[in-house]
């Protein structure tokens, strides 16, 4: 295996992206709103679709203000069938996000003979080439280092992304775990869900523009929901699920690399890979975990029978 | 523009380049709203999504397992039996999470949907590299090729969707009770957890058998949509299933014959957006749990209150006055009704509009005070001695302490009908309460004003 600047730069971005998502994650897990992520994934597609209709570019801004505006409609379309149609969310959900999804479909149609502009290139992003768009060529040390736009984009994302969960911990802790109290207690939880849609929306079109779908399905729930099985500290679970996500980010990528080497093949897909890593490491701990890992359980329960 | 004759064509099936397409669409339609259902009041809606998801690791070993043993990688059945065997794998991940550990089924969901996914797009990039072949046309295994479908699709389709619909129809009473109550099945006795697994692999051979032909986002559509519009008609299991199932086949047929006149448009999006359509009628006008006639029940159900507790107000403060046991009807101020409750003076004034305009009030001063009539002082009676007859049965039967009756009977009181205080007058025999006599209430009433 042969270690390359390339390879530095995937890492860093994978984990920055991997970090933006975990970090909002943690949230979603205990709304029991997981699969947000998936459907937002597919239902940016009208979003990218009208903002290259109306601009007849494919110039980044305004595909991702369009993305991230599908993304935030997601959100309202499937709160609004759920509580007027008193539907499943998980239900209301999935008739959005198709519904969306298939409107972005026969949107493209008219563009697709011209322009590069199909459902599996908005759902691959790939993580590999994203190194090779550099913006800025700063000096440290004597070094002159090549940042790629990407890690300048995701960066911004994580930090902020960060900056709103320490700013806003004590209501998006009280508004996840109880919603009606936190009302009480004069916190407006539906603003705080919107908010965190919001955020989730732009992180989701932010990531998967650069990395790809994968990883940002991926990250949104494994590391939350493996951290989740660590402790019963919500600060612990969020510190928790960003390190498993910049583990798996880096895993993943060395993976990627040597894995498929012992079968005599080349390599693959990190972003991939870096699923997979993940659900390794949520296995481990699934298994594991001191509390609530399925052995101690087990171990716990055949020492009562005795 | 094409002529109305080749529309007929299409829609009856006579078009011989789409009939294949539509007769398919429909039966997996059929199909899926049925399993579907099944899916939605488990509310697990999104497992489609799930599986769907988890068959492209199947159908990637498959291909590498098939060429390595000097085989077709392409050929369909083993990349359906792949696809399958993963698929149930997702499936069964998906329970074990839930079962053991703490983790909710909509985070089971997307780590083997993400997991799955991730590692399937990984084999895919191997093969990729692999000398023998390209992965090309592996990946339109899961989203579909609904225009081109072939003959051999059509036989594994209806193969598949009549085994199905053949089994949910024999295993229908289990399924129901699995899907209100699996505890009250596993106390029975019923193994549980194998009609569990048995009804995900059900929706697993329609998921797969689909997703080659229609593609992942029309399966995860067909699986959740039409059973959702379904559930706006009507509380009953068996109708909503037949109801989803017509849906689910209508948004195939209509969809696809659609799709067939206008060029380029892929036809699993069109038929995604008639169920959408259909989706969306339902919830609107549905005559079950539609919004538009839950709104209407509501708001019935707050003029019958409003009046109820109006009524109810009068007499009681009718009944403060007075000492003997028949009341003395007078001008009761609107100053003193207002203060009996918590409504509102707009609330109250609206009630009372309403009450005169049924005769059971009148105003003869207007604006400040009102007086019931005799049909209203006949209501006002039977509305409190009801109220007094639930206060009585909560306070013996349900222990429900005298100081906070007033409020758990006002909950009961509007909903339960006729029918209830007839039986509540039997169970209450022994407390003398005989022919249209108003009993005492069991708590001190406050005066109000």
């Amino acid at each position: 295996m042969e270690w390359y600047s390339i390879d530095t730069w995937i890492v860093v971005i994978a984990a920055l992206a991997a970090g933006a998502c975990a970090l909002l994650g943690n949230f979603l897990v205990l709304r029991k709103m997981s699969m947000m992520g998936d459907a937002i994934s597919h239902a940016v597609l009208p979003g990218l679709a009208i903002a290259f209709l109306v601009t007849g570019a494919r110039a980044s801004l305004s595909m991702f203000i369009g993305a991230a505006i599908a993304g935030v409609l997601t959100a309202v379309f499937t709160q609004w069938i759920s509580r007027f149609g008193k539907v499943d969310e998980g239900a209301s959900m999935g008739i959005v996000f198709t519904t969306l999804f298939a409107l972005g479909l026969l949107l493209i149609v008219p563009g697709a003979d011209h322009v590069d502009l199909d459902p599996s290139c908005v759902l691959y992003g790939a993580i590999e080439l994203t190194p090779l768009d550099v913006v800025w060529r700063p000096t440290l040390f004597g070094l002159s280092i090549e940042v790629p736009r990407a890690a300048l984009v995701l960066a911004g994302v994580t930090s902020f992304n960060a900056a709103f969960v320490v700013a806003f911990f004590k209501e998006l802790r009280i508004s996840s775990f109880d919603a009606e109290l936190a009302t009480t207690m004069g916190i407006d939880s539906k603003l705080m869900h919107y908010l965190l849609m919001t955020l989730v929306a732009v992180t989701t079109v932010a990531c998967f523009e650069a990395v790809g779908s994968i990883i940002v399905i991926a990250m949104l729930i494994v590391p939350a929901a493996t951290a989740h099985l660590l402790t019963d500290r919500l600060w612990l679970m969020v510190v928790l699920s960003v390190l498993i996500a910049i583990g798996s980010a880096v895993l993943g990528h060395l993976s990627a690399l040597i894995v498929p080497a012992w079968f005599g093949f080349a390599d693959t897909s990190t972003s991939g890979m870096m699923a997979v890593m993940a659900g390794l490491i949520f296995l481990t701990v699934m298994l594991f975990a001191p509390k609530y890992g399925v052995l101690p359980r087990l171990v716990l329960k055949m020492k009562a029978v005795g | 523009m094409p002529e109305l004759a080749d529309i007929w064509n299409v829609l009856i099936l006579r078009d011989y380049n789409t009939r294949l397409v539509v007769i398919c669409t429909m039966l997996l339609g059929c199909a899926c709203g049925l399993m579907g259902g099944f899916l939605l009041l488990r509310k697990r809606s999104l497992m489609g999504d799930t599986l769907s998801h988890a068959t492209l690791p199947g159908v990637g070993l498959s291909f590498m397992l098939a060429v390595a043993l000097g085989g077709d990688g392409k050929s369909l059945p083993i990349l359906l039996a792949g696809a399958g065997i993963t698929g149930v794998i997702g499936c069964a991940a998906v329970l074990f999470i839930r079962e053991q550990t703490r983790i909710k089924d909509d985070a089971a969901m997307g780590i083997v949907l993400s997991v799955f996914f991730g590692a399937g797009v990984a084999i895919l990039g191997v093969i990729q590299t692999m000398p023998e072949g390209s992965a090309a046309g592996l990946e339109s295994f899961i989203y579909g090729k609904t225009a081109s479908m072939v003959m051999s699709d059509f036989q594994i389709l209806v193969f598949i969707t009549v085994c199905v619909i053949t089994c949910s129809l024999l295993l229908f009473k289990e399924f129901r009770l699995l899907c209100f109550d699996e505890h009250f099945a596993a106390a029975l006795g019923w193994p549980v957890k194998f009609l569990d697994i048995l009804l995900l692999a059900l929706i697993t051979a329609v998921t797969v058998a689909g997703l080659q032909a229609v593609g992942l986002i029309l399966i995860i559509a067909f699986l959740i949509t039409p059973a959702a519009a379904a559930r706006f008609w009507t509380n009953q299991l068996d109708r909503m299933l037949v109801l989803s199932a017509l849906i689910g086949g209508a948004s195939g047929w209509l969809g696809a014959s659609l799709s067939a006149f206008i060029p380029r448009v892929p036809a699993g999006a069109v038929i995604v957006l008639v169920a959408a359509l259909f989706f969306v009628v339902s919830m609107l006008v549905g005559t079950e749990r539609g919004v538009m006639i839950r709104f209407l029940r509501q708001s019935q159900l707050e003029k019958r209150m409003g009046r109820q507790h109006l009524l109810r107000a009068l007499y009681e403060i009718l009944e403060g006055g007075c000492v003997t046991e028949e009341l003395n009807i007078r001008t009761v101020p609107f100053r003193q009704i207002r203060g009996r409750r918590t409504w509102s003076d707009r609330q109250l004034r609206d009630y009372i509009r309403r009450a005169y305009n049924e005769g059971l009030v009148e105003a003869p001063n207007k604006a400040d005070s009102i007086l019931l009539t005799e049909t209203g002082l006949v209501e006002a009676k039977q509305v409190t001695r009801n109220h007094r007859l639930w206060e009585m049965y909560l306070i013996e039967y349900a222990d429900v302490a005298t100081s906070r009756v007033d409020r758990d009977a006002d909950m009961v009181e509007h909903i339960l009908g006729d029918k209830m205080v007839t039986r509540l007058e039997n169970k209450l025999q022994a407390y003398r309460i005989a022919g249209s006599l108003v009993p005492q209430s069991p708590h001190p009433i406050h005066p109000g004003d």
